[in-house]
Formats: C-alpha cells, structure tokens, sequence
C-alpha cells in the first residue's frame, strides 16, 4: 500500500468517488514555482494529512482547493464533477471550506452575524430580521454542539472556540469537505483534544477533512493517509499505519533525518555557577515561581496554556510587572518591569509572539537582527550600514537563515526563517541567559531541528538556556523540567522522563508519587 | 495566543473555556454613553442661562449644527468601512460653490459667476459635484489602490483650491431660490435642515442597522477579507460609500449656503477636524469596523451644545477656537473615561 508514484494513486475508489482530486496542478508566481505538477486525491470519510516543510506548496494548494487561486495548469475536481468557476464563491462555498491559522471572523461583529455575513435573514421589507438571524444561529451552533454566545463579538472568542464556529459556518453552506490549515498551532493540549474529539464526531457524521500540520504524532493520532509535499512536488501519499516518523521526516526533507535533536549533550559540569535566580516570584496575574538556573544548564518551564508558565517568563523578562518577589542575574538585581535593564543584564529574549513582538517585518533582516544591539555597530554616533551587515552576515551564516541577503526584508521570509531572524537578535547581545518563549511554534520540523541545536551550541559555552514551552520536542534536550500547573510549579523533572509522564503533569494528573 | 493565567480550581481537563459568559445586553446602550453627557450639559447651560432650554435656543443649536451633522454621517459611513475622507470639508465647499459659479449672474454680483445654466439647476449641479469627486476618490482609493489618508488630503487642497480659483477668492452671493431654501425654509415651524438632518440620520440608523449593505460596511471594516470571502463585493461597496458621503456632503454645503444665503470661498474649511472629534466621540472607530448614527449624532449634538452654552455664558468669540479645540479633547477623555477602551 506504499504507493510512492509521483502523482496521487488511482484505483482503490471504495465508496464513489473522491470528494476532491486535484491533478497535475502548476501554479507559479512570478519566476518561483508554487507548485509543479502536483496533485492530492481525498476519499469520502477520511482525515486526509497534508505535510511538507515551509515552502512545499501546501498553502497554494489550500488556496486552489478552495477556489481562492486559479492554478496556471491541471485540473480539480469534486465528486467527480469538474470544479465550479472561480466567480462563483457561493457554488465553492457548498463544496469546500478552509479553517485558516488566521482568524476570518470579523472581530466586532456578533458571533451570529459572522454566521451569517451576506446571507442575513431578512423579511419582505428586505430588512434584516435580528431575532430570526440570533435563532437561527443558536441552532446552528446547538446542531454542531458548539457553545458559545451567539450575541458576544467574535473577537472575544478563544482561538478554539473560533475554529469551531468556522467550522459551523462552513458545515452551514453545505460543505462536508473541510481543510484544517494548522489548527493546533495555538492551542493547548486541552484544546487540541477537543479538536481532535470534534473531528472524530464529524467524520462519522460524513464530513472529510484534510488537516495540515507541523506536528507529526497529531497526523499519527487523528489522520487515516498523508501526503507528503516538497520543494512544490506530490512526493508520496499512504495510509497513516503504513509509514514511520522516520519516513515521514525524510520524505519531508528529501534525506534520512536523525532521531529528533541530540539528547547526548553532556550536562553541566556540578560546580557551575548559579545564573539565574528566581525569588519568591508572585506574577501580576497570580503565578507563582522559584527556581534557579546555573550557566550551561537548559531548563525547560512546561505547562498547558493558562498554566502561567508564559507569564513567568515574560515577569522574568520583564515585559511585565511583577507582584511580588525578585529576579537576580549573575548577582545583579533586575529592576522589575523594565526589558532594558533585562537586556543590559545579559538577557535574550525570543518572545512568544514572532509576529507581534518579534519582528518589524518591513525592515531589513539586518535591522531586526541588530536592533537590541545599536551599541555595536555605532562610529561617531551613526549606525554604520556595513558594520550592521557583517554582523548581520554572521548570524545568517550562523543560524543558516535562507535569505537573498542582510537587506531581505524579513516579510519575505518563511516562518521558520523569520523565526532564525529572532533568534539572531537574542544572541545578538551575546547574552549570559536564553529565555525562549514557544521558540518552535508554526516552524517546520528541518527549522526546528536547527533552531534547538543552537541551544545546544550556546549551552555548551555556558549560556543559560530557559525554554518555555509545551512541545516535547522542545522540552526534551532539556536538563531539567519544571512542570507548571494553575500558576504553580507542580513537579521537576529531570533528563531521561518519559512523554507520557510531563503530558500528564502538564495536564494535572497527578502521576504516582516518587 | 493569550497565555494569561487562568485560575482553574481542579485539573479538569475537559473543562469548556467558558471565558466570557453572557456579555450584558448593556452593549448596545454603548450607543448612549453620551446621554448622561449632554444631560449634564443641558442643566449646566440652564443654570447659566435660562434661555438654554427654551425651544427658540435648541432649534437654533439644532439648525446650527445640521450641516455640520450630516457631514459627520458621511465622515461615519467612510469610517466604518475602515477608510477616511479628509476631502469633504473641501466638497462642503466647492459643490454649492460650482453650481452658484454656474447659475449665479455677474450682472448683480460685481463679475462673479458665468450665468450659464438657470437657476434651477443649483441643486442638481450641486449633487452631481458631489458625486464626481467621489468617484474621483473611489477611482484612486478603490480601483488604483492609493492611499485614502493621502487622497483625500490631497483632494481637500486641490478642492479647496479650485473653489478659490473660480470665485476669484470672494463670497457667492445672489443665490436663486432653489439654492436657498433647503437651507432657509420652515416647515411647522421648524427649519427644512432640521428636519433633513434628523430624516438622514433615522435613515442612515435603518440602512447601517438592518440591510444587508450597510452589515457590509461594518463588515468590511472589521476584517475587508473576510467579507470578501463571505462573498461581499468590496470594492464596489467601498466605492458607492465614498460617493454616497461625498454627495451628503454636497448636500451639506447646499444646507450651510442656503443658511447663510452666500457661498464664501472657505466654506468648510476646517470642519473636517470637528467633524472627525464628533466621530470619535461618539465612538466610532478610525479603525474601521466600529461605531453607530445614533453614536455619531450624540457626538456632534454634544459639541455644539457645549458651544452654545459658552456663547450664553458671554464668552469672548475670539476664545471661541481655542475653547472648541479644549471642548474636543475634553470630551474625548470623558467618552475615553465612560467608554472604557482606548481609541484607536
């Protein structure tokens, strides 16, 4: 069942015809070739994964499927029946929806008005009948279990709550094939089971979905096949239990991938010095930390979303103020609420938001990555354009950023690379203390990969490192483990736990006692 | 992406975030955070002046402020969509202006004016001025993709500009009945603007609040792809609101001129920062997507009582300027205070 021909396989029609198919598909953008030749093939009922790295074409062809692009080549198909025209939005609606990672609510608009955008319910006067469009939408919402108030704004929606009533509009029109573009991306573990508990019950409802997604064990646990992209090419397309991680990885990449990142990395000698040292910490909002991390030590700060684990980190940092307690860095006292003195002390921050508080994404990647660090570059008081690149050129080369130049603005990057580019400002300052917040969130897996081995690197030249995150994989280089839980740190964990036991933890279950 | 903490008694993993329940129907009073305002305004102004209340003293804030008041609707309109129009105070100007240029007979007004048209086709011609700059604006802003901030300043000097290039820098006066009387007329007892001012804005409330195109609008604001995808025609929507605000404003000059009975070439030069305030004020967002009539309304009344009420009180007119800038920013911090959001 391991067909690895370079266009989707035939045959093996089950139950009627695919619900998509989509064939030879070419779509180019100026001189870059979005996709080349590639096609998928959806049957009725499945959960359809799609991966590849950043840049394989997996959002051309999310695009073209939804009828958003028109491909310059091939052919799409739906039930059978040759797709629609692509002015006619209503006919794709009925076919097709797609959850973007993006919000496509309007955010001051009701949640039942988002509903029913355009298509109002409205009487003979032609004026929109509120009450009927408020009943209407609780039914909708009631019909697919989904709970929340249809009279809030969408804005005020959670990220999940917002994928499901997306996920109800779309079942409204009609569509019973649905794509998921990285639905889990922002949520929690608590959320991301729901998800997967909504997916489940719509599938044996008759809906198909294609999920797209960075994280391979969610395709393990929720997709029956997978389709591999890359470099804009079908690669290969198999059921789920017939292929390994590995394989998945190396088809991704296109070589044989590693095990994950290197766990071999020696632990900090015993009689290290203390680095960071973390007093008593009461955050604004009521979490609470103390702990200490010594140079060279990695030390992951884990929890589920809401766990507080972010709102140390950024009182640490001091993006926010805290209520009570001190942070110490090499003896040295931050000032509380203050990123500067933070920064001064020897602090590198990724934040948690790339896009927000990361990057300006018109600036250069040279500006981005020297922008905590003007001291550097300055002669006479000006910046000194070449200064700024050769600095610059060290980091790219460092971090292996895939960049036309120091003068790419960083827009132009893929995810993964914008992510490099924050990472380069963090280690700009050469920093005594790393503090990552979700470095590897909506990075492909090769990204990922160079992304924690540059923890290692720094580590072992006695950098301390403090990854706040709630992915294993980013947690697993780590030497230590603190497990936070409603604003507490509930456990410690040292190298060699195993998954099962932190997810536990991270979800406040509480494991045997040791 | 919010991570705050959430303070969850027991592990429960199955627990719904059930963040917000029941947001209070109180939202929709959001459209009258300003009553409380202008109520304390009204017994203020009565304590200075016991004129303040009498009907000959609201008719005349009422009558003073019309003009201005559709002005601010349009500027509404334009802003819901997310976009702005600086050029109306321009339009304010020039639509009556063009239309008094074409009908007006330089016999009696010392050359001004060409005499081409008859008088009657003062109001048509204005409208028409009207309709021509906006879509004028809408070709640059909708079709070409410039920048509407840009546009349409550069529209309001060049408006501007004109206006003063064909009235050789003078007033307008002499103007033919038809010119006049909206701006002039009673009916009951009360002024023509008056009643076209408040029919506007019980229009505007139904068309914003209760069909499909005026949703739009707010759509498009809030989120101009997601109304795309939801199958709204943006652009054209985009268009037909620029020249729907650019012919009130039109509208507007046609009101102020009548009122006045001449057309000075700085007609609405400078009513655009007003206007702006008395959006704002009534909360309606610069970022689009945000903001009701009836906010709007309360918006521009509040100013102008206020106004009024410095005048009854004998405040010298040379103050005036400097005490209407005060009044917007004043009021700006109380509806920031009673609204509770920033204002973006």
């Amino acid at each position: 069942m391991t067909d690895s021909a370079a266009r989707p396989d035939d045959g093996r029609t089950d139950h009627g015809p695919p619900v998509v198919e989509a064939v030879d598909i070419t779509k180019r953008y100026g001189s870059t070739l979005a996709l080349d030749s590639a096609g998928i093939m959806i049957r009725p009922g499945e959960t359809h994964a799609l991966v590849g790295r950043n840049g394989a074409g997996k959002s051309t062809l999310v695009g073209i499927l939804t009828g958003l692009q028109e491909p310059d080549g091939g052919r799409v198909a739906f039930d059978g029946h040759p797709a629609p025209p692509l002015a006619d939005r209503d006919a794709w609606r009925r076919r097709v929806a797609c959850v973007y990672q993006k919000s496509t609510v309007i955010p001051t608009l009701s949640v039942a008005e988002n509903l029913f955008l355009n298509r109002h319910a409205r009487g003979r006067d032609r004026l929109i009948r509120w009450r009927t469009v408020r009943r209407e939408a609780e039914r909708l919402l009631r019909e697919w279990s989904v709970d929340a108030d249809v009279d809030q704004p969408a804005g005020t929606l959670t990220v999940e709550e917002r994928q499901f009533v997306e996920i109800a509009r779309a079942l409204s029109f009609g569509a019973r094939f649905i794509i998921l573009d990285e639905p889990t991306a922002q949520l929690d573990a608590g959320g991301i089971g729901r998800l997967f508990a909504r997916i489940r019950d719509l599938q044996q409802q008759g809906v198909t979905f294609l999920f797209i997604s960075h994280h391979l064990q969610e395709i393990y646990e929720i997709c029956d096949t997978v389709t591999v992209f890359r470099d804009a090419r079908h690669i290969r397309t198999a059921a789920v239990a017939d292929v390994t991680p590995a394989e998945l990885v190396a088809a991704m990449t296109g070589e044989e991938a590693g095990a994950g990142p290197s766990t071999d990395r020696p632990a900090p000698a015993g009689d290290a010095p203390e680095l960071l040292t973390v007093d008593g910490l009461v955050t604004a909002a009521g979490a609470e930390a103390s702990f200490r991390v010594r140079a060279g030590e990695v030390v992951g700060l884990a929890g589920g979303g809401g766990s507080g684990k972010v709102d140390v980190a950024e009182t640490i940092v001091g993006l926010r103020r805290p209520w009570a307690g001190a942070v110490r860095l090499a003896g040295r006292v931050l000032r509380p609420g203050s990123v500067r003195d933070a920064l001064d002390a020897g602090i590198g921050l990724v934040p948690q938001d790339r896009h927000r508080q990361g990057l300006v994404p018109m600036l250069s990647v040279a500006e981005n990555i020297t922008m905590t660090v003007p001291g550097k570059l300055r002669r006479r008081g000006f910046v000194a354009p070449a200064r700024r690149d050769a600095f610059a050129g060290r980091s790219i080369a460092d971090l292996g950023i895939k960049t036309t130049g120091p003068g790419q603005p960083v827009s132009g990057l893929s995810g993964g690379n914008q992510q490099k580019v924050v990472m380069g400002r963090a280690l700009a300052s050469d920093p005594k203390l790393l503090v990552l917040i979700t470095p590897t969130a909506g990075v492909d897996v090769r990204s990922k990969q160079n992304l924690l081995a540059v923890v290692d690197r720094v580590s072992a030249a006695g950098t301390g490192v403090l990854i706040v995150s709630d992915e294993l994989d980013d947690l697993r280089g780590c030497d230590r483990v603190l497990v936070m839980f409603a604003g507490r740190v509930v456990r410690e964990m040292s190298r060699g736990w195993r998954d099962a036991d932190l997810v536990a933890a991270m979800e406040g279950v509480q494991a045997e006692h040791v | 992406m919010s991570d705050t903490l959430v303070s969850t008694g027991a592990p429960a993993p199955t627990d719904r975030p059930t963040a917000r329940r029941r947001m209070p129907a109180l939202a929709r009073l959001r459209d009258l955070v300003l009553v409380p305002a202008i109520v304390v305004i009204a017994v203020v102004g009565q304590l200075v002046n016991p004129v303040f209340l009498q009907s000959d003293n609201l008719i005349n804030i009422l009558q003073s402020m019309s003009a201005i008041a559709i002005l601010v609707l349009a500027e509404t309109l334009v802003l819901v969509t997310g976009k702005m129009d600086l050029s109306l105070e321009s339009t304010f100007g020039l639509a009556p202006g063009v239309a008094a240029w074409l009908v007006v007979d330089p016999a009696i007004t010392h050359g001004l004016g060409v005499d081409l048209l008859a008088g009657a086709w003062g109001v048509p011609v204005t409208l028409l001025v009207g309709a021509l700059v906006g879509a004028f604006n809408g070709l640059l802003i909708v079709r070409y993709g410039l920048n509407g901030f840009i546009v349409t300043l550069g529209m309001l000097i060049v408006l501007r500009g004109l206006l003063t290039g064909i009235s050789g820098g003078s007033t307008f006066f002499g103007l033919p009945p038809s010119m006049s009387y909206l701006g002039s007329a009673s009916w009951v007892g009360v002024p023509v603007s008056i009643w076209l001012c408040l029919v506007a804005f019980a229009v505007a409330v139904v068309v914003l609040g209760f069909t499909a195109g005026g949703r739009a609008l707010y759509a498009i604001g809030g989120n101009v792809d997601a109304a795309r995808a939801a199958g709204i025609r943006t652009d054209r929507i985009l268009f037909l609101t620029l020249v729907t605000a650019s012919v009130l404003a039109a509208l507007a000059g046609l009101i102020q001129a009548g009122r006045l009975a001449s057309i000075p070439s700085g007609q609405g030069d400078g009513a655009i920062f007003q206007v702006f305030a008395a959006a704002v004020i009534g909360g309606v967002s610069l970022n689009g997507g945000k903001g009701s009539m009836v906010g709007a309304f309360t918006g521009v009344l509040l100013l102008f009582m206020i106004v009024n009420v410095l005048t009854l009180a004998g405040v010298p007119a040379q103050w005036t300027n400097f005490l209407n800038g005060a009044v917007i920013l004043v009021a700006l911090v109380l509806s920031r205070i009673t609204g509770g959001k920033a204002q973006e």
